[in-house]
């Protein structure tokens, strides 16, 4: 069955589409990632206009974390003081990653040093995020209960405006709370992804925030940063395509729902060695994307004036 | 009958003007006096509407060839070229290069008001084959797209990769597909040309375009404009993302936040 995308400006077939919601609803609900690093490529495979991808692809991930949101709230899986402290964070980087963005831009190559960072922050992330998942299973396995978190950080507790999370169980300064907010927030924009995949392991690892209540504080949190993302896309590039967009979201809210509950089945670790082997994935694509001798050394953009 | 007998006195006086018994003189380029034949072309429709489940569409363009030769007719020296040419746009061609192992985005070429479809339908192919000659068309055929770059300092051998790369990618896009043989005779003048439409054509304004040879030579075009049109809904949609901006984001953010709440809410009871 066919259906005629009116921004997109071609037709697809509806399956293809809500097979494509579904998992990136699914994978966003379970580990609190946005799954705009996932579903943008996929569309773009499918011949939507990368402009389109992008602007269309934020806006299904509104409905699929706005969806496993819900879920995590009742659940009582997600810390909203934390989050907005985060957003308010992610929204002053997100500001600052634009001028950074232009910036870049003017200069020529740099986008390409970016993606090199982000692929050996993937790898590194990724990389130690499986291992300490892997050594955490294997100590549950042999039924030792760790003590104390491996690899706590001192000076991040000596910091001043100190702030209770009771849902997160913290007592933290929220100086690193914006801190990473802002970073990611920097991120968001200069890579244009949401940050999802990097936001969780850093709330995990730097925060020391329980696994299960990050995932609903990441969606919670991505809910926003990819609404902002809709609208400003909206009105500077015309470039969201509802149709498109609503088909993705029915798929992706029921998506995200079975995700929630496969998420909050599975133990901390087990959370965290499958979002490493995610991590991982996107920055070895990322990689090959770089090294691997296109199919085409050639690729068409329509429209405006490009340098 | 009329006709016919013109055509013969036209054809008499041809051979009397150049009394060579060459043939190829024959078909040069009419002599004074001698009527010049003429094309006629009218299509099934004005305008194509994009629908919901728009999968492509079928155009059918009709002509007549006026005042043609009998004598050239019979042994097939005219030759029919339709073209529908889609509304232009910019369009750059990116090219990788490795460097330092790393497969980047080097060059790139931006060429103005390049057609962003073109679907051509001809009697025989363009480029000519062996013992054909090519029709002599200016600016006709996918090969002879203006593709005029907007930065001239690029030029050379790198320009023409770079040519060759763009009409291959909208070859592969299905947004440019030549038909040698889509125009068919079915009367002795009497033409048809069937252009298919695709699934991704671009909406706007689109320019029907038939040229006659004669020959091998350039006689005359006749252009007539197609439009493609979203409907209803489509139109709508389009109408409000590029009006109401702010609003249609707003709207798309709303709706996704409904979706968001009603599945959770649907799954909350079973």
């Amino acid at each position: 069955m066919t259906i005629y995308l009116p921004i997109a400006e071609l037709s697809v077939n509806i399956f293809v589409i809500l097979g494509m919601g579904a998992a990136v609803g699914f994978l966003s609900g379970m580990f609190g990632v946005g799954g705009g690093f996932l579903i943008t490529p996929l569309l773009i495979f499918y011949n939507v206009p990368p402009v389109v991808a992008v602007a269309t692809g934020a806006n299904q991930v509104v409905a699929s974390s706005v969806s496993g949101a819900i879920s995590h709230f009742r659940r009582g899986t997600l810390d909203i003081k934390l989050g907005l402290m985060l957003l308010a964070g992610g929204l002053a980087g997100a500001t600052v990653g634009i001028w950074i963005f232009s910036f870049l831009r003017r200069l020529g190559q740099l986008d390409l040093v970016i993606s090199l960072l982000y692929v050996i922050f993937l790898g590194f992330v990724g990389g130690l995020m499986l291992i300490e998942s892997i050594n955490a299973i294997r100590k549950t396995r042999k039924g030792v209960v760790p003590v104390k978190a491996p690899g706590q950080h001192p000076w991040i507790h000596r910091l001043p405006f100190k702030m209770r999370f009771k849902k997160s169980k913290i007592y933290l300064s929220v100086i690193p709370v914006i801190g990473i907010g802002f970073g990611i927030g920097v991120l968001t924009s200069v890579m244009g992804v949401g940050g999802g995949f990097i936001m969780v392991p850093a709330m995990i690892y730097l925060l020391r925030v329980p696994t299960n209540v990050v995932v609903g504080t990441s969606l919670f949190q991505i809910i926003f940063t990819t609404a902002y993302t809709t609208v400003v896309q909206a009105a500077t590039n015309y470039s969201v395509d509802i149709v498109l967009a609503f088909i993705l979201m029915v798929a992706g809210v029921v998506g995200a729902q079975y995700g929630v509950r496969v998420g909050q089945k599975l133990r901390g670790e087990q959370l965290r060695a499958l979002l490493a082997l995610l991590v991982l994935a996107v920055g070895i694509r990322l990689a090959l994307q770089l090294v691997i001798t296109p199919a085409d050394v050639y690729s068409l953009a329509i429209g405006g004036v490009h340098g | 009958m009329k006709r016919a007998l013109l055509a013969t006195l036209t054809l008499l006086g041809l051979v009397a003007a150049s009394p060579a018994p060459a043939f190829a003189q024959a078909l040069s380029p009419p002599a004074q006096g001698s009527v010049v034949e003429r094309l006629e072309i009218g299509m099934n429709t004005s305008q194509i509407a994009i629908t919901p489940d728009f999968a492509g569409a079928d155009l059918a363009i009709f002509g007549a060839v006026v005042n043609a030769d009998e004598l050239l007719n019979s042994i097939g020296q005219y030759d029919i070229v339709v073209t529908l040419e889609g509304p232009k746009d910019f369009a750059t061609v990116r090219r990788k290069e490795r460097v330092f192992g790393i497969w980047i985005n080097r060059h790139s070429v931006t060429f103005k008001e390049a057609p962003m479809s073109y679907t051509l339908s001809s009697t025989r192919k363009i480029e000519g084959e062996p013992g054909v000659p090519p029709l002599d068309a200016p600016g006709i055929g996918i090969q002879h797209i203006d593709l005029t770059p907007t930065d001239f300092l690029r030029g050379g051998r790198l320009l023409e990769d770079f040519r060759d790369a763009y009409r291959r990618l909208k070859m592969e896009s299905g947004l440019y597909q030549p038909d040698p043989g889509g125009v068919r005779f079915i009367s002795s003048t009497l033409f048809q040309a069937n252009l298919k439409l695709p699934a991704n054509i671009p909406s706007g304004t689109h320019t029907v375009r038939a040229a006659l040879f004669k020959s091998g030579k350039f006689i005359m075009e006749k252009t007539l404009p197609l439009r493609v049109v979203k409907t209803g809904l489509e139109q709508a949609i389009t109408d409000a993302a590029h009006q109401q901006p702010l609003l249609y984001g707003m709207a798309s953010v709303f709706l996704a936040l409904l979706t968001g709440w009603g599945a959770s809410v649907l799954f909350r009871r079973d």
